[in-house]
């Protein structure tokens, strides 16, 4: 994603010239630090591998849906940090309020599958199975609620940087073009 | 089941008549009358039974751990009050087709409604426990309200929608408050219980008078009357249901269903036959004042359920006779009535009566048909009226003096009814020589036909009085003594025939002087008038509402948090100062670490308070923060330690985020000066309050918990997990977790609807700027697909 830069001067030889943000536009002037845009780009993906890692440990070592998600949305505040307005939501293509509602559908069936089965309420099936190179895996019916709280908690995460993360600064700069 | 069955399949048709009304209004309405018409000839296909005392039955189970139920009787009273809200449901839904212009939005929301109405009318009448009445009683309360409202377009509707809602709903309120004392010192709920043993004690008295206020509201009795002549905005065949069958029916219907439960109770009988009687004057008076025929009507509706307030509230057996014939009568020729103004309005455009002239001789089958209704309502042989009201004057005649007194009144009522009655048919159908002929459009079979059915069955039943006299007795036999008295056209020449005759002798006299009696009426002073005071009190609510929220919600945060603390301090502080005993084993610190944390929390906290830029006084809290999440690791809480430092992380974040708007350094204002000593104190004696706790608290434990200890041993077990913290979360108090994700979600799209709700407007109006880095119409509420193709390009 290199560009050549159109006029090669002692003005702008010294700008940075790669484009470090997954949407291709970053922060313009004074605001821009490409340590924090390269360091979000490196650690965004990485982050949100530990954030899955958190909501499947959970079960046996500290962690959970909860500390997940947190987790996960922390690396989405790091992206908005590092770009902006333009690079909020440019990997996760749904609205915030859906994310959220999605999150709430998940652990609300979870909570009513096991009636299917003739189980109880939220109750918690155990399945252990033996993977090759991996020994034994232990499926647990209740990571499915766990993942309904993962994913609101990214939703609501998102909706704060919708709300107080780009809105507020979609005011600043009406207020700086005299709309306010 | 079939009793619960029928109203429930009135609900339900209500429910899908809808999707149908959108295709055709017609279709919606006939299919809405079948529901009716099939409950009614299924009860008129067991009224033989029942008539014999052979009651229908059912109980559904509701919530059987606190004992409420639903229970559903047919008595001869059910069965009196099915015919009138069945039969004339159906007919007033066939009406409704050819007065409703075709596929219109009144047409669309009247038919699932009023069938929604009838389903909830038929379920109060049924009712035979007095939580189900409750149920019933609010749901046509809603129904009426939405009735009423429609589209709630002119203000006018609104209001009256409004006033409905706020009259009836407030008694039914109180009501619910007289059925549970009721029930609670009767030990029993059931009504049919209630009437073999009727409850004795101080409370009965009391409940009987709260019981009494929901009946007058709904019924409109003095003074909540004003609510039902306002009513008129609605359409005239929802009108029709309301007066004749329905909802202030629901009053009458509940004294006469409850009269037995109260026999001789002077909290009772005494205010019904008062505000009956002053009701029955009342509405007759102003009825006869009146130009717009649906308000002469309304008036004349009051005047008349005064009337049977007064014949079921004395609890007498000829009464009760007299009441239920009143009631059949007064939802015949009422339904008539109304049907005949609503074809006037329709045909001719106007109900006024000083613009209608010569309509007896354009529609002179309409005016046959207004004929018979008007002649029951004035009481003539041979309706269904003339015998009620027979029975009605014989009721008081024992020869004791109050009931002399009863019975004058009456006939006056009477006279006034009789008067209100000529006033209505001179007004709709006379020829007015000074008023030119009003043109109108004959009226279609399809309006008349349901008009005139109502008007027949009150000359069927007249002069086949043994079934009227069949259903008012076995209705009457709950009241002892029994007197040998029968419903019938003549009883030779008696004294309440004398009284019928005086009442329409007066009534035509009163009628021939009317313009000289509005001149009169208009010269009298007016000191009380029920709708000035309704807004009155209305307006001074609203005021008291204002004053009370400005006072106390003062917007500062400091007030809020302050009244909060010093509730915390008076309330669990004085009851921890009176218990306080100090845990003899208290240590400095457990573990080394704890010390510098600790240190640092109170030094971080400390400086808060001397911080001068917002930026730094946030930070500080966040390392307090932080702290304290270090302490938890210390403890040996590793989830609760990340779970603080994640959302302390993210508090900051979305703190820096708002400062951004915020000026950077705090500005004092001179009078916070001021309030900074209480503030001091106020915060210092919290925070010592809370760590005293804290510490005598954790002190009090002296083994774990053996809810923990329980959790501890089925975690690998029953949930298949090591680590107890999430096991809790995810299996064993799952349904806490569910409702707080809720509660959080709640919150999420709460606040963002608020952050986005002020500059809602403005993005509205603010223009598009092509250029991408500074567009002003965020990408917020755009797909961010979209935005993320012209990133591509």
């Amino acid at each position: 994603m290199t560009t050549t830069p159109t006029r090669p001067s002692w003005t702008t030889w010294d700008a940075p010239t790669e484009r470090w943000l997954l949407s291709g536009f970053c922060r313009d002037g004074k605001q821009r630090t490409v340590l924090l845009e390269l360091a979000a780009r490196v650690v965004f993906p990485t982050v949100l591998v530990l954030s899955i890692y958190l909501l499947f440990a959970g079960h046996d070592r500290a962690g959970g849906g909860f500390s997940g998600g947190l987790v996960a949305g922390q690396a989405f505040v790091l992206r908005y940090l590092a770009g902006g307005r333009m690079d909020d939501s440019s990997i996760v293509s749904l609205r915030p309020p859906v994310l959220i509602g999605l999150g709430l559908v998940i652990a609300t069936t979870s909570a009513f599958l096991p009636l299917l089965f003739g189980g109880e309420l939220l109750e918690t099936a155990i399945h252990k199975v033996t993977v090759p190179l991996l020994g034994q895996v232990k499926l647990v019916s209740s990571i499915v609620l766990d993942t309904g709280v993962y994913v609101l908690i990214v939703g609501v995460v998102l909706d704060l940087l919708r709300t107080l993360g780009s809105g507020i600064e979609a005011d600043v700069q009406a207020a700086e073009r005299g709309q306010a | 089941m079939p009793l619960l069955a029928f109203v429930v399949v009135h609900l339900l048709v209500a429910l899908a008549l809808p999707f149908l009304a959108r295709r055709s209004t017609r279709a919606a309405f006939f299919t809405a009358a079948v529901p009716p018409a099939a409950a009614l000839l299924w009860v008129l296909a067991h009224a033989g039974p029942v008539l014999s005392g052979q009651t229908v039955s059912e109980t559904v189970e509701w919530a059987p751990l606190i004992g409420l139920e639903l229970a559903f009787r047919l008595d001869a009273l059910a069965l009196l009050m099915t015919i009138l809200v069945s039969g004339l449901g159906a007919v007033v839904l066939v009406y409704s087709d050819a007065y409703f212009s075709r596929g219109g939005g009144d047409a669309r929301r009247s038919a699932p409604l009023l069938l929604a109405f009838a389903g909830a009318m038929l379920g109060l009448v049924l009712a035979d426990d007095l939580i189900t009445v409750y149920v019933f009683w609010e749901l046509t309360t809603v129904c009426s309200f939405l009735l009423v409202g429609q589209a709630g377009v002119s203000r006018e509707s609104r209001r009256s929608a409004l006033q409905a809602l706020m009259i009836t709903s407030m008694g039914g309120l109180v009501m619910l408050l007289g059925f549970v004392v009721l029930g609670e010192s009767a030990g029993t709920y059931r009504i049919s219980e209630l009437i073999e043993h009727p409850p004795t004690g101080g409370t009965t008295g009391l409940a009987a008078v709260l019981i009494l206020v929901g009946a007058f509201t709904k019924s409109a009795q003095v003074p909540f009357h004003n609510w039902l002549p306002a009513a008129m905005v609605a359409p005239t065949p929802i009108s029709a249901y309301l007066h004749a069958a329905s909802m202030v029916k629901a009053g009458v219907f509940l004294v006469a269903r409850l009269a037995p439960v109260f026999p001789n109770l002077p909290e009772w009988w005494l205010p019904t036959i008062v505000f009956g009687l002053v009701t029955m004057l009342v509405g007759g008076w102003r009825a006869l004042h009146e130009h717009d025929l649906k308000k002469l009507l309304a008036y004349g509706t009051v005047s008349q359920l005064g009337f049977l307030m007064v014949l079921f509230g004395a609890g007498t057996h000829t009464g009760a006779m007299a009441g239920a014939a009143m009631l059949l009568a007064h939802g015949m020729f009422k339904a008539t009535l109304f049907l005949v103004v609503g074809i006037v309005d329709h045909q001719a455009g106007t109900r006024d009566i000083r613009e209608l002239s010569g309509l007896g001789r354009s529609m002179p089958w309409l005016a046959g048909v207004a004929v018979l209704g008007v002649a029951s309502m004035a009481g003539l042989p041979p309706m269904l009226g003339f015998i009620g009201k027979e029975a009605a004057f014989s009721a008081f005649l024992t020869g004791a003096r109050p009931d002399l007194l009863v019975d004058a009144v009456l006939v006056l009522g009477s006279m006034l009814t009789v008067a209100y009655s000529l006033r209505m048919l001179w007004g709709a159908f006379a020829d007015k020589p000074e008023l030119p002929q009003t043109t109108v459009k004959p009226a279609t079979a399809g309006a008349l036909v349901p008009t005139a059915l109502p008007a027949l069955a009150g000359v069927v039943l007249g002069v086949g009085y043994p079934v009227a006299d069949v259903l008012a007795s076995s209705y009457a036999e709950f009241f002892t003594p029994v007197v040998p008295y029968h419903l019938a056209l003549w009883h030779g020449f008696t004294l309440p025939l004398l009284l019928s005759a005086v009442a329409v002798a007066g009534g035509v006299a009163l009628h021939l002087g009317r313009v000289r009696l509005t001149a009169a009426r208009d010269r009298l002073p007016r000191p009380l008038d029920a709708q000035r005071g309704y807004e009155l009190i209305m307006a001074q609510l609203e005021r008291v509402a204002v004053g009370v929220t400005g006072r106390l919600q003062v917007g500062s945060l400091p007030t809020y948090l302050g009244i909060i603390l010093l509730t915390l301090l008076v309330v669990p502080g004085s009851a921890l100062l009176l218990r306080l005993t100090v845990p003899d084993d208290l240590r400095g610190y457990d573990n080394l670490l704890q010390v510098p944390l600790a240190i640092v929390v109170v030094v971080a906290a400390a400086a808060v308070l001397r911080a001068r830029r917002r930026l730094t006084a946030v930070l500080l809290v966040g390392l307090v923060g932080y702290g304290i999440g270090g302490l938890f690791i210390v403890d040996g809480a590793p989830d609760l330690a990340l779970a603080q430092f994640l959302v302390e992380t993210l508090t900051l974040v979305a703190f820096v985020f708002v400062l951004r708007r915020l000026p950077a350094r705090f500005t004092q204002s001179g009078t916070a000066k001021v309030w900074q000593a209480p503030k001091a104190v106020i915060a210092g004696a919290a925070g010592i309050l809370v760590a005293v706790a804290a510490v005598i608290f954790s002190g009090a434990r002296q083994n774990p918990p053996e809810s923990s200890a329980a959790f501890i041993a089925n975690a690998e077990q029953g949930a298949g997990a090591t680590n107890v913290v999430n096991a809790i979360i995810v299996d064993f108090r799952a349904f806490d977790t569910v409702g707080e994700i809720s509660v959080l979600a709640i919150a999420a799209t709460g606040m963002a609807s608020l952050i986005l709700a002020s500059r809602h407007e403005r993005r509205k109006r603010s223009t598009r700027v092509p250029s991408i880095t500074v567009k002003t119409t965020t990408g917020l509420v755009e797909q961010p697909v979209k935005q993320h193709e012209e990133v591509r390009e």
